[in-house]
């Protein structure tokens, strides 16, 4: 067993899967605490589904450059060459964050609710994503594209070095973000008013967790596709959660979790040719189940 | 005695449309001003607009230096506070967030403040605890500390005794009582009769404007405030009638929590079937493409 996972990590593509996947891991717990405490846990889940539905506006517009086009003009050229080098992020990045921004609005203002809002741009991204990538395929294997999408079976043993940098830097700046910000973040999750009132800027830090939670979902879908998302966020909270009685035990719990479970999920998946996301998801499951079972018997003793 | 704010012929209101008009009254240092009013009389509208958050329509509201760096603020409790994982001693710490600025961590200063004012609240012994198993009595003392750790010279509160059983809600006036005669300047929104018997001052306000504003003895002797107390104790199918409107809120709470939990379950049960089986149809795709 150890001979072939040594046999595996030979491989440079695995390796990069492994630090992009335990980078990933590590941001979206430190978020999920903050989205599962202020009743955002479907957050996620919506973003997910709007990067989507971006992932194949990206995918429609590579092709129809290529086709007008026909690889003479230098312009179209160089398009399709960002498109395809930045694994279609130039295009999904800002449609999810502009999807976080207005989701976080619609909270605000009640004309349409908050879950109401959510459900609507998560349903409509997604059909509108599937409708777009029928219509305009780009290979013959439809289903596959959207399975990989959807459950990132394979695009996290398809990372290139640069990608791989790109994670790591976004991955640094939202570890930044929470270190400094840790006490605003406290003060804004447990109690916004409080914190407006003290001249703590709530909105302005809503808007940075909405931001930070969009970077995040872009990065995460690498790993374990657009529909596992909102698990990898949630999990990890809601485990730490089970056991943990103050703010920074439960970060740092659901953290150690979150990585933890990513590790075991990812060898895992490469011993028993699983597919990755699905398998770290199952840990995650696993850890949640034995959380319970432990603070249930911590309870009663 | 040092006027701390002054609002002089006041007008609140939200996208131009008036809530409450004319409102004048001033609050002094070591006072104990009791702001009563039935709901949607615009309490909450005058509370935000003395914390700063909105801007008057029209009038002004003076703030002294003393208080110009923030007022300590108790809210009303909310859904996401009660399941919330976090100890005593991390929530009082939070009130020091604005003399702590952009510094990512509490220096020994504000935590001794943190100390000293659980200490003054009797909450010492607690300060490991985590908040969502305290009574509520004793969550409404820890956002006490964490509104002095904001500020020693004024406090505004909220609805504070919502949702207590009587002996709480009789500790709690008691407490905000002694901290006023400590020098704490005191605002307090209520609707409940027994809020005045502790304030040195009443503001009444009604539906569009300021009714009442003077001490307490010229409230009880006013018709107004001998109605308002008649009505209010005589009726006691009111409380009970607020009781039922505040209940549902822990239900809401629960219902979210699962419906976290639902969605995470949802997704990962997802995730073994329906990968595992697309995974193995994507896999035979590739051979036969091959």
């Amino acid at each position: 067993m150890i001979d072939k996972l040594m046999y595996y990590f030979s491989f440079p593509l695995v390796r990069y899967a492994l630090i992009v996947g335990l980078l990933i891991a590590l941001c979206s717990s430190l978020l999920g605490v903050t989205l599962v405490l202020k009743r955002f846990s479907f957050i996620g889940d919506g973003l997910s589904h709007v990067a989507f539905g971006a992932m194949s506006v990206a995918t429609v517009v590579d092709v129809t450059v290529k086709q007008v086009a026909s690889g003479d003009n230098p312009v179209a050229r160089g398009l399709t060459k960002i498109i395809e080098n930045t694994n279609s992020m130039v295009i999904v990045l800002p449609i999810t964050l502009i999807a976080a921004i207005l989701l976080l609005r619609t909270g605000q203002n009640t004309k349409i609710k908050g879950d109401a809002a959510l459900a609507m741009i998560s349903v409509g991204s997604l059909a509108v994503g599937y409708m777009l990538i029928n219509m305009f395929s780009a290979s013959a294997n439809v289903s596959g594209d959207v399975c990989s999408t959807l459950f990132g079976s394979t695009s996290i043993l398809t990372l290139t070095i640069g990608e791989v940098w790109l994670s790591v830097a976004l991955a640094a700046v939202v570890i930044a973000v929470f270190l400094i910000f840790y006490k605003q973040i406290f003060a804004v999750t447990f109690d916004e008013s409080f914190a407006q009132a003290t001249g703590v800027r709530a909105n302005g830090y809503n808007l940075l967790v909405a931001v930070i939670t969009a970077l995040i979902v872009v990065l995460a879908m690498n790993l374990v596709g657009s529909l596992l998302i909102s698990a990898l966020i949630i999990f990890p909270a809601l485990s730490a959660m089970r056991l943990f009685k103050s703010f920074r035990g439960v970060i740092i719990c659901s953290a150690v979790i979150s990585v933890i479970c990513a590790g075991t999920g990812l060898i895992a998946s490469i011993l028993f040719s699983t597919p990755v996301g699905s398998t770290i998801v199952t840990a995650d499951m696993a850890a949640f189940f034995i959380f319970t079972i432990i603070a249930k018997i911590l309870k009663r003793s | 005695m040092a006027e701390q704010l002054i609002c002089r012929n006041v007008t609140l209101g939200y996208e131009g449309i008036p809530v409450t008009e004319g409102l004048d009254f001033t609050v002094s240092s070591g006072d104990y001003l009791c702001i009563l009013g039935e709901n949607g009389s615009g309490k909450s509208t005058l509370v935000k607009a003395l914390l700063g958050l909105i801007p008057a329509m029209s009038g002004e509201i003076i703030r002294s230096g003393e208080i110009a760096g923030g007022v300590g603020y108790l809210p009303q409790q909310t859904v996401v506070q009660r399941d919330f994982p976090a100890s005593v001693r991390e929530i009082v710490r939070s009130g020091c967030i604005r003399k702590a600025g952009l510094r990512p961590f509490y220096n020994r200063e504000e935590k001794a403040l943190a100390e000293e004012n659980m200490a003054r609240l009797g909450i010492s012994e607690l300060a490991g605890r985590c908040y969502r198993e305290l009574s509520g009595g004793q969550q409404q003392r820890v956002l006490l500390a964490r509104a002095l750790c904001a500020t020693g010279h004024i406090l505004l509160l909220d609805e504070p005794v919502t949702g207590l059983d009587p002996k709480a809600q009789a500790d709690l006036y008691e407490l905000i009582a002694q901290l006023n005669r400590s020098g704490v300047t005191m605002i307090m929104v209520s609707h409940d009769v027994s809020a005045v018997r502790y304030a040195s001052h009443i503001l009444h306000i009604g539906s569009r404007e300021q009714l009442f504003f003077g001490t307490r003895q010229d409230y009880l002797a006013s018709r107004l405030g001998q109605s308002f107390l008649i009505t209010e104790t005589g009726d006691a199918g009111g409380d009970e009638a607020d009781a039922e409107i505040e209940q549902p809120e822990p239900e809401c709470s629960g219902v979210s929590a699962k419906a976290a939990a639902a969605a995470a379950a949802g997704a990962g049960l997802l995730a073994v079937g329906t990968g595992a089986a697309i995974y193995k149809y994507v896999k035979r795709g590739e051979q036969s493409d091959r």
